[in-house]
C-alpha cells in the first residue's frame, strides 16, 4: 500500500511514494544512501541506527516512515558538518573512543543529545545517556572519557 | 623505562568511522545488486525428503548444492562442513538453499513459500548425549579430536598422595556480539570471482572459494571491507557466507549481497564452545600441589571447524600460570547436533583459565589456606616448564604485577573487611591470573610461513601489503606506527589499504593475537631493510617470511615442546557486591596489570584491555545463552544481554614493560589476553561475597540461591 510521504531530511524537504510501514532506517539507507545510519539489531536495542527526529534522539529501526510526515530528520551525514560534531570527534580521537566504529555514529549523536541538555554531565549522567547504545569493543570507559572531554572542550556552547 | 613508541597517537580510522563515512559491507551497493536470503533447517537432525518450491518469478533464483561447480565443503581441518546441505541436515539453521533476487521483500515472500519435508533422525544434543550415543554422528566415538599429554610422573604421586582434591567446572556458550552483523557481497565478471566482506582472514576465504569453485587461484579475489568487530566470530564463518554469494553470483551473473539480520546471526554463527572440565590435584603436607590432572571436554557442535585447535589451546592453558611438577592433561571435543562452535577471542583458553583458577580457589579453601597466598606460592618463574614441557625462557613479571594489583585494589584490606560482611549487601573481591601464548598454537606459524611486504611508493611514502585486517583492534594504527617509526616517516605517509588478495601476500589470518608479534615483526624487519636500501630505486618492495626463532622446538605428534614462541601475562582483581534479596550482582570496580612486552600504542592496548575484560565479565555474569532442541533460546539483544555503559565498571589498568627480543619494538601479544582472567576473578569474588563455591559460568542467581541453601 504505497502512500506519498513528506518529511525534512537534513534540512531539505523530501517526498517519496512508499509503504508507510517501512522502517525509517531502511528508507534512509536504501532510498537516500544515508549509510552512516547503521543497523546493529533491528529491534531498538543497540542505538547504531540513531537519528534525531524533531531534535530528539530515536532508534530509526523502530520508526515507521508513515508516522513522520512533516517532521525533521537529522542524521550523522548532516551532523558531521557542525561545530558540535567537530568537538566531539576530536574528543573521541583524543580519548581513544573509537575501535571498530560501528557503534560510533550512534554514540556521537547520543553524546550530543546529552550535552545539549546537560553541558556539564557527571559520570552517571554520561553512562545513562549512552545506555541505549551498545558497544562491544571498548568496554565503554574510553567513550565515557571522550564525552567528558567533549563537555570540557565544548564549554557549554552546544 | 617506558618505550617512546608507546605514546598514543590519534587513530587514523577514527574520523571516517565517527562521521559514518566508513563503508561497511552493507553500505556497498553496486548496480544490478541482488539480495540473497537463506532457507535454513528448522530442526537438529533430519533427512531432507523433498523441497517444494513456489513459482519463482523471472529475475529470481534458487541456489543450492546442485549449483556448486567444485567441492561442496568448506576448506578447514576436516572436510566435513557443507556450504549447502546435502541429504542430511545436522543442526538447526543449517543452510539448504538461497533465494536470490532484486527485491528483498519478494525474496522473503518466496522464502516463506518454500516447504521442506523431513524425516527426523535421532539427534545428539549435549556433551552427555555425545558421550553416551550408541550411534555416533561422527567417526565411531563422536570425537572431533582428543589429546593427552603428561609432564613428570603424575600416576605414582596420585597413588601415594594423602590429600586429593577434585572439582568439576562448567562454562556456557558465549556470543561474540560484534556490532556489525556478518555480511558478504559476491561478484562474477569475465570469469573472475570477487568476494568483498566483513572478515578476519581473506586467505581462508580465498582458499575456501578455490576449493568450492574449482577455479584457478588467479580467478578468485577476496577483499576485506571495513569490519565492525569480529572477536573470532569472523574467522571461519565468513568462508561459508562467501561460498553462498559466490555460487549465487556465478549462477546469476550479477552481484549478490548476503547480510545476516541480527537474529539470524545469533541463531546460526559460531559461538564459544561450552565446556565441562574435571580437575584433580594431589597436595602435600606443606600445601603444595604436587600433581594435577585436567580433563577438558568441549561441545564442538555439528561440524569439526576449528575445534581441534581450540581444544589444543584450552589444554595448553590447563594448568594456568602455576608451576606444577607432575601433570596429566587430556581433552576431547565432541560432535553434537548443535550449531557449530568456533573461534572466539581466547580460543579455548578462557574455559581452561576459568577451570584452573576456580580449582586453585577450591583447593585453597578446602585446605583452609588463603587463596591469594596459595596461588602466590605456586606461580611460575623464569626457567620453569609449561604443561607441554616448553621452556619459559623470557623474564616473567607476574609477581611484580600481582603486587601492583593488590596495592591498586587495596586487596588484602578489602578481603579482611568483606569476609565479615553479613548484611543484605555482601561484597567480595577475587583475582584472576593468566597468560596468553602468542601467535598460532603448535605448528601453525611454521605451516603458514606468513609473508609481509612493504613497498616504497615515493621518496616519502610507503605502503603496507599484508592480509591482516583492521577489525576494530587497531591494526591500522599499530602496524603503520611500527613501519613509520622504523622508516622515520610520519604515520600519515604509510598507506595500509584494506587487504585485497590480488595485491597482498598471505601474511596469515588475523587471529591468535599474531598480528603484532608475528606480522608486526616481519614488517619491522622489512622496514629496516627498505630503509637501508631506500635510495636503490624510486619504487620497490621488500618482503619477509616468518620462521620461529631457532630455539623454538615443537613436536605436533607428541604435543611436547614450546607450543608458543612467547607469552603475554595478566593479573586482574574484580570487586562485586551481591544483593542477597534479589541476587543481583554489581561489579564495583576492576584493577588490572598486563605484560604485553612493549605497547605499540598505549591507547590501543587500553582499548583491548577494557573491551576484553568487559567481554569476560559478561561471559561470567549476564551473558546467558542456552539451547532447546538444538536451537539457541536467545534471539536478539533483548534476551541475549550484553553489558551496557551502566553495567560497565571503571577499570584501572596499567602495563609493565618487558620487551621480547623477536617482537617489533619488543611487543608481544595483546588482543585475546585480557578476556582470560575476568571470568574467574568475577566468580571468585561472588563466591567469597556469599561464602559458597561457584563452579559454573555464567553465574546465575538460581545457582547462588541453591548454593546458599546447601
Ligand atoms: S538497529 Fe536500531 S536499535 Fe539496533
Ligand atoms: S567501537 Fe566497535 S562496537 Fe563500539
Amino acid at each position: 500500500m504505497s502512500q506519498t510521504i513528506q518529511f525534512n531530511l537534513n534540512g531539505k524537504a523530501v517526498f517519496l511514494k512508499t509503504d508507510p510501514m517501512r522502517r525509517l532506517l531502511d528508507v534512509l539507507r536504501d532510498d537516500f544512501s544515508e549509510t552512516g545510519v547503521k543497523e546493529g539489531c533491528g529491534e531498538g536495542e543497540c542505538g547504531a541506527c540513531s537519528v534525531f527526529l524533531n531534535g530528539k534522539l530515536v532508534n530509526s529501526c523502530l520508526v515507521a516512515v508513515g508516522s513522520i510526515t512533516g517532521m525533521n530528520v537529522e542524521t550523522i551525514v548532516h551532523f558531521q558538518h557542525t561545530q558540535a560534531y567537530r568537538i566531539i570527534e576530536q574528543a573521541f580521537s583524543d580519548a581513544g573512543s573509537v575501535q571498530c566504529g560501528f557503534c560510533t555514529p550512534g554514540m556521537v549523536l547520543a553524546a550530543y543529545a546529552l550535552l545539549k541538555e546537560n553541558p556539564d554531565p557527571d559520570e552517571t549522567d554520561i553512562r545513562e545517556a549512552i545506555s541505549g547504545n551498545l558497544c562491544r569493543c571498548t568496554g565503554y570507559n574510553m567513550i565515557v572519557d571522550g564525552i567528558k572531554l567533549a563537555a570540557k572542550k565544548g564549554d557549554g556552547k552546544w | 623505562m617506558k618505550n617512546s613508541i608507546s605514546t598514543p597517537v590519534d587513530r587514523l580510522d577514527g574520523p571516517e568511522k565517527a562521521s559514518g563515512r566508513a563503508i561497511y559491507t552493507d553500505d556497498i551497493r553496486p548496480d544490478g545488486l541482488l539480495y540473497a536470503r537463506t532457507l535454513r533447517a528448522d530442526r537438529p537432525r533430519a533427512r531432507i525428503l523433498h523441497i517444494r518450491l513456489p513459482d519463482i518469478p523471472v529475475g529470481y533464483f534458487i541456489v543450492d548444492k546442485n549449483d556448486v561447480p567444485g567441492h561442496n565443503r568448506i576448506k578447514m581441518l576436516e572436510d566435513d562442513w557443507p556450504f549447502f546441505a546435502e541429504e542430511v541436515i545436522n543442526h538447526v539453521g543449517e543452510p539448504i538453499l538461497l533465494v536470490v533476487g532484486p527485491d528483498r521483500e519478494k525474496v522473503n515472500v518466496i522464502l516463506h513459500g518454500i516447504k521442506v519435508e523431513y524425516e527426523d533422525l535421532p539427534a545428539v544434543l549435549s556433551i552427555k548425549d555425545a558421550i553416551a550415543a550408541k550411534n555416533p554422528i561422527f567417526g565411531d566415538d563422536n570425537c572431533f579430536a582428543s589429546y593427552q599429554f603428561q609432564k613428570g610422573d603424575p600416576d605414582p604421586v596420585f597413588t601415594d598422595a594423602k590429600t586429593i582434591i577434585k572439582g568439576e567446572f562448567k562454562t556456557g556458550y558465549h556470543e561474540q556480539a560484534y556490532m556489525e552483523p556478518q555480511g558478504v557481497i559476491g561478484n562474477y565478471v569475465n570469469g573472475k570471482l570477487t568476494v568483498t566482506g566483513s572478515m578476519q582472514c581473506p586467505y581462508y576465504v580465498k582458499n575456501a572459494m578455490v576449493q568450492l569453485t574449482g577455479f584457478p587461484e588467479n580467478q578468485v579475489q577476496i577483499i576485506q571491507a571495513t569490519t565492525g568487530g569480529a572477536f573470532g566470530g569472523k574467522e571461519e564463518y565468513p568462508s561459508l557466507l562467501a561460498g553462498h554469494v559466490a555460487i549465487a553470483a556465478i549462477k546469476t551473473g550479477k552481484p549478490v549481497k548476503l547480510v545476516l539480520e541480527r537474529g539470524e546471526d545469533l541463531a546460526v554463527t559460531t559461538k564459544r564452545h561450552p565446556s565441562i572440565s574435571r580437575y584433580r590435584s594431589a597436595v602435600d603436607e606443606n600445601g603444595r600441589v604436587i600433581a594435577m590432572e585436567a580433563d577438558i571436554t568441549l561441545d564442538g557442535g555439528a561440524y569439526a571447524g576449528l575445534s581441534a585447535v581450540v581444544l589444543q589451546r584450552a589444554l595448553f592453558a590447563a594448568i594456568g600460570v602455576y608451576d606444577i611438577p607432575n601433570v596429566t592433561v587430556r581433552g576431547r571435543v565432541l560432535s553434537t547436533n548443535q550449531v557449530p562452535s568456533g573461534a572466539f577471542r581466547g580460543f579455548g583458553a578462557p574455559q581452561a583459565f576459568f577451570a584452573v583458577e576456580m580449582h586453585m580457589e577450591q583447593i585453597a579453601s578446602e585446605l583452609g589456606m588463603n587463596p591469594l597466598t596459595f596461588k602466590e606460592i605456586h606461580l611460575v618463574k623464569q626457567g620453569d616448564t609449561t604443561a607441554t614441557g616448553g621452556l619459559l625462557r623470557d623474564e616473567i613479571k607476574i609477581r611484580e604485577m600481582l603486587s601492583r594489583v593488590l596495592k591498586m585494589s587495596d586487596y588484602r584490606k578489602k578481603e579482611g573487611i568483606f569476609a565479615s560482611g553479613n548484611g543484605r549487601f555482601r561484597s567480595g573481591i577475587g583475582l584472576g591470573l593468566y597468560l596468553h601464548g602468542c601467535g598460532f598454537t603448535g605448528k601453525g606459524e611454521d605451516t603458514i610461513h606468513g609473508t609481509a611486504t612493504i613497498r616504497k611508493l615515493t621518496e616519502d611514502r610507503a605502503e603496507i601489503l599484508v592480509s591482516n585486517v583492521e577489525m576494530g583492534q587497531g591494526a591500522q594504527t599499530t602496524l603503520r606506527k611500527i613501519v613509520a617509526t622504523t622508516l622515520g616517516l610520519p604515520i600519515q605517509n604509510i598507506d595500509y589499504p584494506n587487504p585485497d588478495t590480488d595485491r597482498v601476500p598471505d601474511s596469515g589470518p588475523t587471529v591468535a593475537s599474531r598480528t603484532v608479534i608475528i606480522v608486526g615483526h616481519l614488517l619491522e624487519s622489512a622496514a629496516k631493510e627498505l630503509k637501508a636500501r631506500w635510495n636503490e630505486n624510486e619504487t620497490f618492495s621488500v618482503s619477509k617470511s616468518y620462521r620461529h626463532p631457532s630455539y623454538i622446538k615443537w613436536n605436533q605428534d607428541t604435543l611436547q615442546g614450546d607450543a608458543y614462541p612467547a607469552y603475554s601475562w595478566g593479573v586482574v582483581a574484580v570487586e562485586v557486591q551481591v544483593d542477597t534479596l534479589t541476587y543481583e550482582t554489581t561489579i564495583k570496580k576492576v584493577w588490572t596489570v598486563h605484560d604485553v612486552g612493549v605497547a605499540i600504542d598505549e591507547d590501543i592496548i587500553r582499548g583491548q584491555v577494557e573491551g576484553g575484560i568487559l567481554q569476560g565479565l559478561g561471559y561470567a555474569s549476564i551473558e546467558v545463552m542456552d539451547t532447546a532442541n538444538g536451537a539457541y533460546r536467545q534471539h536478539n539483544f533483548t534476551d541475549y544481554i550484553i553489558p551496557t555503559a551502566v553495567d560497565a565498571p571503571v577499570i584501572e589498568s596499567e602495563l609493565v614493560d618487558n620487551p621480547y627480543e623477536y617482537g617489533p619494538f619488543g611487543a608481544k601479544c595483546a588482543g585475546e589476553l585480557p578476556i582470560a582472567g575476568a571470568a574467574p576473578a568475577y566468580a571468585a569474588a561472588v563466591s567469597r561475597a556469599l561464602g559458597i563455591p561457584v563452579h559454573e559460568i555464567p553465574v546465575k542467581p538460581e545457582a547462588l540461591i541453591k548454593g546458599l541453601k546447601e
